[in-house]
C-alpha cells in the first residue's frame, strides 16, 4: 500500500477559513468545500487509491490559478493540478490537506493558426478536442493516448502523454512549441511561445513529464500537422511471441517506419475477440497490428512491402485492410483493449514499463512464469515499435490479498524492465503508482538531484508532493 | 582563453578533475563551437575529446550509445552502415567557426544544435533518451535510458541538451536514431521575395506530403543565379518521392514556376542550407540565428537591414549575417522581440560577445528559477561560467 505524508495539523485545523477565503477570491461556484461534493475528486485513474481533498477549486482564468496559489503559498497549504483524472498512475490523487485545483473550466481553444501549424489551447482543453477542432480543414494534433476523449492537455503536458501513433509522430514533448504556467509563488510565466527551441535552459522539456511537481500548466501552444492522405492497417498473426518479436525486429531493420506497430498476445487476442468480433485469430500466441499512412498507391506499396516481411515468418494468419473500414475493424479490439480485459476480471493494474525490443520474448517469458507463480491472469498489448509494455494484471480488488498479489507482480515486472535495460514507465508517469519503485532504477544521490530541481521551483515542497519520489522522514 | 586543454581519459578521471577544480573551467569537446555566445573566463579548459568510443548500437532498436568525445563522423559512418543516421540532422557550422576538427557528439548535444530536419522530426534534443554527465561539483549522474519511451522521473537530458555544459559535462549519450529515407528530392518554387517564399513553404507544409525540409534562399540555387527561391523536400521511397514531387509540383505552381530536383542536386543543397552556405556571410561579419513562428521570417530578416537572410524551418529560422557591431545585435534583438522570438548570436570578436547578451533575457521569476536550478547542478559555478549570461 501506498503511505501518504500526514496532513499538516495546522492546515486541518484552518479548513473553513481556507475555504472561507478561496471563495472570496474566486467566482461563486469555483470552489467546494463540501464533503459530498468533494467526493468525485478523491481518486483518479487509479482509483484503488482514494483521499478526499481539503477544498477543490474550479478556476476559469489564470489569474485566478495564480490568486490561488499564492494563497496557498502564503498559508504553507498543498496544491494538487487536476486535469480530467485519468491519471493510471495516480498523478493527481489529492492528499487531505491538500486543495486541488481543477483545470477543466479551461477549456477554450484561444487561436488556430493554420500558416503556422499551431494552437493555442487553455489546459483543461481534451487531448480529442484539438484534433476535432482542426480536423474539418484537414489537420490534427499527433499524441492520441487511449483516454483521448476524456484526458486534457495540460496533464499530457504533465505527464507526456504518448500514444499508439507516437512511432512515427513522437510523443508529447515533440509536438509543443510554449506554455502559459503558474509558479507555486503565484508567478505566471511563459516558457518557449510561437517558435521552437527557445535559447537558453529547455525549461519546456524539463516541464514536460514533470508530472505537477514544478508549476501548473495554464495554458499550451500545439503543433498540428495536416493529416496524411490517408491510412490502413494489416494483421499478421505468429505462432510464437518470439517470432512476433523478430517480426518487430525485421520491420524496422527494413527501414519502413510505420505509423504504428501495435503487439497483443494470447489472452489479449482472446479478451479483445469476445468483446469486438474484430475476427482476430484465436489459435496465434501472438499478433500485430501495424499501420501506414499515404495516398492509397503508397499505402499499397509499404503494405505489400510489410506483408514480405511478415510472410517470411510463416505467419497463422495475415489480413492486409482493403478499405478505411476494414481498418478501423482491425483497429476495434486494439482500441477497446482495456474494456476488453475489464469484462472478464472484476479489476486489473496496468502497467507501463519500457524495455529494449530485443528483450521482449525473454519478458514476456518471465512474465508468463510471473503470472503462474502468482496465481493471476495477465493479458499483453503494447507498443511494439518502441518497447513500451502493457501489461494488464487482472486481480479482484473486494479481496485484500489478490490485490496486494496484483501489486506485488506488477512491482515485479517493472523490477525486470529496469534490470533488462528498460525504465519503469513509458508514458503514464511514475505518480503514487511507482513512486516506491524509483530506487530500482535510480541511484539515491540521483534521486537527491531530481528532489533538488524540484526544490528549486517549489522550495516548500507544496505542489503534488508524494508523487514521484519516495517519500523522506521529515528531519 | 587558455592554450592548455585536459582530456581526462575516463568518466572517473574527469569527476576527479571536476570535484577538485578550485576555479572555473572551460568545458569543450573539440572546441569548434568555442565562437558561439559568450566567451568563457577560465584558466583551465577541459575537453571530452579523449572519451571516445560507440558504446552500444542496436539498429533493430534504433538506439546508438557513445561517449561523449565521439566524432560525428565516427557515429554517421556505423550508422550509413546500416542505413540509418542521425535525425536532428545536426549543422557542424565548420564554415561558420573556421573549424578544422569534428564537432563530438556531446558538443552537438550540448549545443542542441539542429538542422533542416529540425521542423518536421525534432531537434537534437528530441532524440536524447539518455545521458550520462559528470555535475559541478564531480557527482556521476544519469537520466532517461537506452529505450524509446521514457518518462520516469524528471527530464534532465531535456535539462542538460542545450545547457551548453553549464549544468554538467556530458560523458555518455544515447541517442534515438532512424533509417535514412531511400531517396531525397527536392521541389524548388521561384518566388518573389521572403515573405512571398514562406508562403509557398506554408502551402507545402500545410499539405499532406510530408515535407521533411522548407528553406528560402534570397540567392536562388547554388550555381543557378539570382531570384529567390522556396525549397521543400521530401525524403520517402522513390515510388513516394516521384509521387509526392508531382503533387507538389501540382499545388504549388500557382506561387510560381516549379522545379523537381534529384537526389544528386538535393543532398548537397539541404547540407549546405544546414550549414547554412547560402547565406554567404563574409569573415569579418556576425552571425545570428532568430527563431520565431515562420510567418514572423521575412519580417525578421527585413527589420535588420543586413540584406543577408537565409531562412530555414518554414520560415522560422532566421539565419542573419551584418556588421560586428552592438548597434547590428541591438537590430537584431529588437526585431527577435517584436517578432516573438528569440536570438541566438552564433558568431562574433570576443569583445561584441562579452560586452552583449547574446540570448534573450527571461522573465525575473524565471531567472531565478534558473539561478537556483543552476546552483543545484553547479553550486561553486565552475562549469563554463558565463557562456550562456553574463555573471551566470
Amino acid at each position: 500500500m501506498i503511505r501518504l505524508p500526514a496532513p499538516k495539523p495546522e492546515v486541518m485545523a484552518r479548513r473553513a477559513e481556507i475555504v472561507a477565503a478561496l471563495n472570496a477570491m474566486l467566482p461563486a461556484d469555483a470552489v467546494i468545500g463540501e464533503e459530498l461534493r468533494l467526493k468525485p475528486y478523491e481518486t483518479d485513474g487509479l482509483s484503488a487509491y482514494r483521499q478526499p481533498p481539503l477544498a477543490v477549486v474550479l478556476p476559469r482564468t489564470t489569474e485566478e490559478v495564480a490568486a490561488v496559489l499564492r494563497y496557498c503559498h502564503a498559508h504553507g497549504i498543498r496544491v494538487i493540478p487536476r486535469g480530467a483524472g485519468t491519471s493510471l498512475s495516480g498523478g493527481a490523487l489529492p492528499l487531505a490537506d491538500a486543495v486541488v485545483i481543477g483545470l477543466m473550466r479551461m477549456n477554450r481553444i484561444l487561436e488556430v493558426d493554420y500558416a503556422n501549424r499551431l494552437a493555442v489551447v487553455e489546459a483543461g482543453v481534451t487531448n480529442l478536442g484539438i484534433t476535432n477542432h482542426v480536423a474539418s480543414d484537414g489537420f490534427f494534433y499527433a499524441p492520441d493516448p487511449s483516454s483521448q476523449l476524456a484526458c486534457m492537455i495540460g496533464g499530457n503536458v504533465n505527464m507526456n502523454s504518448g500514444g499508439a501513433h507516437c512511432l512515427k509522430y513522437g510523443v508529447t514533448a515533440n509536438n509543443l512549441l510554449g506554455l502559459k504556467l503558474v509558479t507555486i509563488e503565484g508567478e505566471i510565466l511563459e516558457v518557449g511561445g510561437r517558435h521552437l527551441d527557445a535559447a537558453g535552459y529547455d525549461w519546456l522539456g524539463l516541464l514536460t513529464g514533470s508530472e505537477g511537481m514544478l508549476a501548473v500548466i495554464t495554458e499550451v501552444t500545439v503543433r498540428i500537422l495536416r493529416s496524411p492522405e490517408g491510412a490502413r492497417a494489416m494483421l499478421a498473426a505468429f505462432r510464437s511471441t518470439e517470432v512476433a518479436g523478430q517480426v518487430v525486429d525485421a520491420i524496422i531493420g527494413s527501414g519502413i517506419i510505420p505509423v504504428a506497430l501495435e503487439f497483443m498476445d494470447k489472452p489479449c487476442i482472446h479478451a479483445c475477440e469476445a468483446f469486438a468480433h474484430a475476427g482476430y485469430p484465436l489459435d496465434a500466441e501472438a499478433m500485430l497490428i501495424i499501420e501506414v499512412e499515404g495516398s492509397v498507391a503508397e499505402q499499397d506499396l509499404f503494405l505489400g512491402k510489410l506483408k514480405e516481411i511478415c510472410n517470411r515468418f510463416d505467419p497463422i494468419s495475415l489480413r492486409v485492410a482493403q478499405t478505411a473500414e476494414e481498418s478501423l475493424a482491425i483497429w476495434k479490439g486494439r482500441k477497446g483493449a482495456f474494456g476488453a480485459v475489464g469484462r472478464i476480471s472484476p479489476d486489473y493494474l496496468c502497467m507501463d514499463g519500457t524495455i529494449p525490443t530485443g528483450e521482449l520474448p525473454f519478458v514476456l517469458k518471465r512474465i508468463g512464469e510471473m503470472s503462474t507463480q502468482y496465481g493471476l491472469q495477465v493479458a499483453n498489448v503494447f507498443h511494439a515499435g518502441d518497447g513500451n509494455l502493457h501489461p494488464l494484471i487482472m486481480f479482484d480488488a473486494n479481496d485484500p490479498e489478490s490485490f496486494r498479489k496484483a501489486e506485488n507482480f506488477g512491482a515485479d515486472i517493472l523490477r525486470l524492465c529496469v534490470e533488462v535495460g528498460g525504465c519503469l514507465t513509458g508514458e503514464h508517469g511514475v505518480g503514487v503508482e511507482k513512486r516506491d519503485l524509483m530506487h530500482v532504477q535510480f541511484t539515491p544521490e540521483e534521486l537527491d538531484l531530481q528532489r533538488a530541481i524540484k526544490g528549486a521551483f517549489d522550495r516548500d515542497w507544496l505542489l503534488n508532493p508524494a508523487k514521484v519520489f519516495p517519500l523522506v522522514e521529515a528531519a | 582563453m587558455s592554450a592548455r586543454v585536459e582530456a581526462p581519459a575516463s568518466e572517473a578521471e574527469l569527476a576527479a578533475l571536476i570535484a577538485a577544480a578550485t576555479g572555473p573551467l572551460a568545458i569543450e569537446g573539440n572546441g569548434t563551437k568555442r565562437a558561439m555566445l559568450r566567451p568563457v573566463q577560465a584558466e583551465r579548459t577541459v575537453s571530452t575529446r579523449a572519451l571516445t568510443g560507440i558504446t552500444l548500437y542496436k539498429p533493430e532498436e534504433l538506439i546508438l550509445s557513445a561517449r561523449a568525445g565521439t566524432p560525428l563522423p565516427e557515429i554517421a559512418a556505423a550508422l550509413a552502415e546500416r542505413g540509418q543516421h542521425l535525425v536532428a540532422e545536426s549543422p557542424t557550422l565548420a564554415a561558420i567557426y573556421g573549424a578544422t576538427m569534428p564537432p563530438t557528439i556531446g558538443g552537438l548535444v550540448s549545443t542542441n544544435l539542429s538542422g533542416p530536419r529540425r521542423l518536421t522530426a525534432g531537434a537534437m534534443r528530441d532524440h536524447v533518451m539518455g545521458i550520462r554527465a559528470v555535475t559541478g561539483t564531480g557527482q556521476v549522474i544519469r537520466s532517461g535510458g537506452r529505450v524509446l519511451k521514457n518518462v520516469t522521473g524528471l527530464d534532465l537530458c531535456k535539462l542538460l541538451t542545450g545547457a551548453q555544459g553549464t549544468l554538467g559535462v556530458l560523458t555518455e549519450v544515447t541517442l534515438k536514431v532512424l533509417p535514412r529515407a531511400p531517396e531525397t528530392g527536392t521541389v524548388a518554387v521561384r518566388v518573389a521575395g521572403l515573405a512571398a517564399g514562406v508562403a509557398v513553404l506554408s502551402a507545402g507544409l500545410g499539405s499532406p506530403y510530408g515535407v521533411s525540409g522548407a528553406a528560402v534562399l534570397p540567392e536562388g540555387l547554388p550555381g543557378a543565379g539570382g531570384g529567390t527561391v522556396a525549397v521543400l523536400r521530401l525524403e520517402e521511397f522513390p515510388e513516394s518521392v516521384a509521387y509526392r514531387g508531382e503533387r507538389l509540383r501540382g499545388e504549388l505552381a500557382r506561387f510560381g514556376e516549379v522545379a523537381l530536383l534529384d537526389e544528386a542536386a538535393s543532398l548537397p543543397l539541404w547540407r549546405a542550407i544546414g550549414e547554412a552556405a547560402p547565406l554567404g556571410a563574409a569573415p569579418e561579419e556576425a552571425v545570428w540565428r532568430v527563431s520565431v513562428a515562420p510567418t514572423e521570417g521575412p519580417g525578421v530578416a527585413a527589420a535588420t537591414g543586413f540584406g543577408k537572410a537565409l531562412l530555414d524551418w518554414g520560415g522560422g529560422l532566421v539565419w542573419l549575417a551584418g556588421p560586428a557591431t552592438e548597434d547590428a545585435h541591438r537590430a537584431v534583438m529588437a526585431a527577435a522581440r517584436a517578432a516573438g522570438g528569440v536570438f541566438t548570436l552564433m558568431r562574433a570578436p570576443d569583445p561584441l560577445r562579452a560586452a552583449v547578451p547574446v540570448i534573450p533575457a527571461e522573465a525575473p521569476a524565471l531567472a531565478a528559477i534558473g539561478v537556483r536550478v543552476k546552483a543545484v547542478m553547479d553550486p561553486r559555478g565552475v562549469l563554463n561560467p558565463g557562456r550562456l549570461r553574463a555573471g551566470g
